[in-house]
């Protein structure tokens, strides 16, 4: 079976500075796949070049086996995007934005249950008739999430869906998203809340400075972390030299260490009271999806 | 064609919405200059023989309204889409660089041709204006309407803040419709003007709406007839090849 998405040897630079350096990736049907990486790593250029917003400097890219360049009509129909910025046309309502957006695709009045259902679904009924100049900011993310989905494409990206949104709302979109995944849809996502992508998604790709990093499913990138951090706050703030290779971070007087098993837990206490450390606060948290990104970002 | 359909739907709409800035106070501003010029110079000055300076003034005030409103219907589209972002959902659908062309040209010239009309039906109020030539007038206006049209898009796709968009419309746009016989007819200048104005791509259009209406003109019909066609023309492939390149929209 064709791919949802595939992307061969993509290289994309802006003047001399070479934002993307040879990505390859493959994202299979049906996925739930989340692309994390700082700032500046090449997420949403990555993004873009799918929808066609940039062009590759070389390599290709195909939704569904539609080229995106040679081919584009077929591979925007089938790809929904919703943008990171809140970015709305202020002359119409919700409903009519969403119509017209259908249109461009070449969808008429046979795609407004497709249309009541998305507005239904995003919590939008009672403001279809709103202009989108009156939404609230959580409204026009909603919006924005309903307008990407206006021509039922089976491939929707969202680029930080989910930025400067409240708890409730961010649960609700998680929900939803959750849902037209389960219905088939394919779903990308980048994300800063790397709780998000461990929560939501199957399998993960890692990049930096424009080359992918790690890839591989949250479960295995999960695996790699070390199984437990331990979070002690220390007087005097100082660590002993023994432990030194354990540590992860510091915040004052507020030491994390890396710890492959809970029973560790008594080597530091011991290291500890035999350097006249007093522990004042500890905890034990575990590991999650952000230490492993920490680590290979790090590295 | 759904999709250009849609656009031009759109665009036709956005203007309509806020009707009484893109339609009302056009034909008010052209109004307001009949009633000064011809309250001063209907006296004073005879144009052509047997058509008074109000009359002659009306088909110069209605083509520079058409072309004015013409340009700015798709320009201020395309920049106001540009600076609040929302241009993605147009570059994120499987429109053509031609669709989305004939669908911004379309409702340009719609939007001229209501202003220009509008300009002649309240000015028929005031005075009979004779219709020599109807074919030639419909013609120049489309023309007219397609060619700012056109030159709207290369400014919207050029400009990338209101501050240059004003620009190309004072130092281009204005100076170009104001001198360009809309007021006078370009026999009353020296030589050295006369030759200037010929240069005016404008001066054509207006000149051969202008004999559309009195049969008369300062220079032979079929002249300002190639000269708009051909502007037409080049603008119309000038603009497509900048759509398709992507420059300012695609990177």
């Amino acid at each position: 079976m064709v791919p949802a998405i595939r992307i061969e040897q993509v290289h994309k630079s802006f003047g001399a500075l070479q934002a993307l350096k040879g990505i390859d990736l493959t994202i299979e049907r049906g996925e739930f796949f989340a692309l994390l990486g700082p700032n500046g790593a090449g997420k949403s250029t990555l993004i873009n070049l799918l929808a066609g917003l940039l062009r590759p400097t070389s390599g290709h890219l195909a939704v569904m086996g539609h080229d995106v360049v040679t081919d584009y009509r077929n591979a925007r129909r089938l790809l929904g995007v919703v943008p990171q910025e809140l970015v709305f046309d202020p002359f119409f309502n919700v409903r009519e934005m969403l119509r017209f957006q259908a249109g461009y695709f070449g969808l008429g009045r046979e795609n407004d249950v497709w249309i009541d259902e998305v507005i239904e679904s995003l919590g939008l009924a009672d403001k279809a008739y709103t202009n989108m100049r009156r939404l609230s900011g959580g409204m026009k993310r909603r919006a924005l999430i309903a307008q990407a989905l206006a021509h039922k494409p089976p491939v929707l990206v969202l680029d930080e869906p989910t930025a400067g949104v409240d708890v409730e709302l961010r649960q609700m979109l998680w929900e939803f998203i959750k849902r037209l995944n389960r219905e088939g849809h394919t779903i990308i996502l980048t994300t800063h809340y790397l709780e998000e992508a461990e929560t939501l998604c199957s399998r993960v790709a890692m990049l930096k400075q424009g080359e992918i990093v790690a890839l591989d499913s949250t479960e295995n990138l999960l695996d790699r972390a070390p199984g437990k951090n331990l979070r002690l706050k220390l007087a005097p703030a100082q660590l002993p030299q023994s432990l030194n290779h354990m540590l992860r971070g510091q915040d004052g007087d507020t030491f994390t260490l890396a710890l492959n098993e809970a029973a560790q837990v008594e080597f530091v206490l011991a290291e500890l009271r035999s350097a006249g450390n007093k522990v004042e606060d500890m905890q034990l948290i575990e590991a999650d999806l952000e230490d492993v990104f920490m680590e290979i970002v790090r590295a | 064609m759904r999709g250009v359909w849609t656009l031009f739907r759109k665009e036709i709409l956005r203007f309509w919405k806020v009707s009484f800035q893109t339609v009302a106070a056009p034909v008010i501003t052209a109004l307001l200059y009949l009633l000064i010029f011809s309250h001063v110079l209907e006296s004073h000055v005879q144009v052509y023989p047997g058509v008074s300076y109000t009359a002659f003034l009306i088909p110069g005030l209605m083509m520079m309204s058409l072309l004015q409103n013409s340009f700015a219907n798709s320009s201020s589209s395309l920049i106001q889409s540009k600076v609040m972002g929302n241009i993605v959902f147009l570059l994120l659908t499987p429109l053509a660089y031609w669709e989305i062309f004939l669908a911004f040209l379309a409702a340009a010239i719609i939007r001229g041709l209501v202003v220009g009309l509008s300009v002649w039906l309240v000015a028929l109020l005031y005075v009979d204006l004779p219709v020599a030539h109807p074919l030639l007038i419909v013609t120049f206006a489309l023309l007219g309407g397609g060619m700012l049209g056109a030159l709207g898009i290369i400014a919207g796709i050029w400009a990338e803040k209101f501050d240059q968009m004003a620009a190309f419309q004072n130092f281009i746009i204005m100076p170009l419709s104001f001198l360009s016989g809309v007021f006078y007819s370009i026999h009353s200048l020296p030589h050295f003007w006369q030759q200037v104005s010929h240069l005016n791509p404008f001066f054509y259009m207006i000149d051969g709406f202008r004999y559309g209406f009195f049969g008369t003109g300062d220079i032979d019909p079929q002249i300002s007839l190639s000269v708009v066609g051909v502007s037409f023309l080049v603008l119309s492939w000038l603009t497509l090849r900048l759509l398709k390149s992507g420059y300012k929209l695609r990177g």
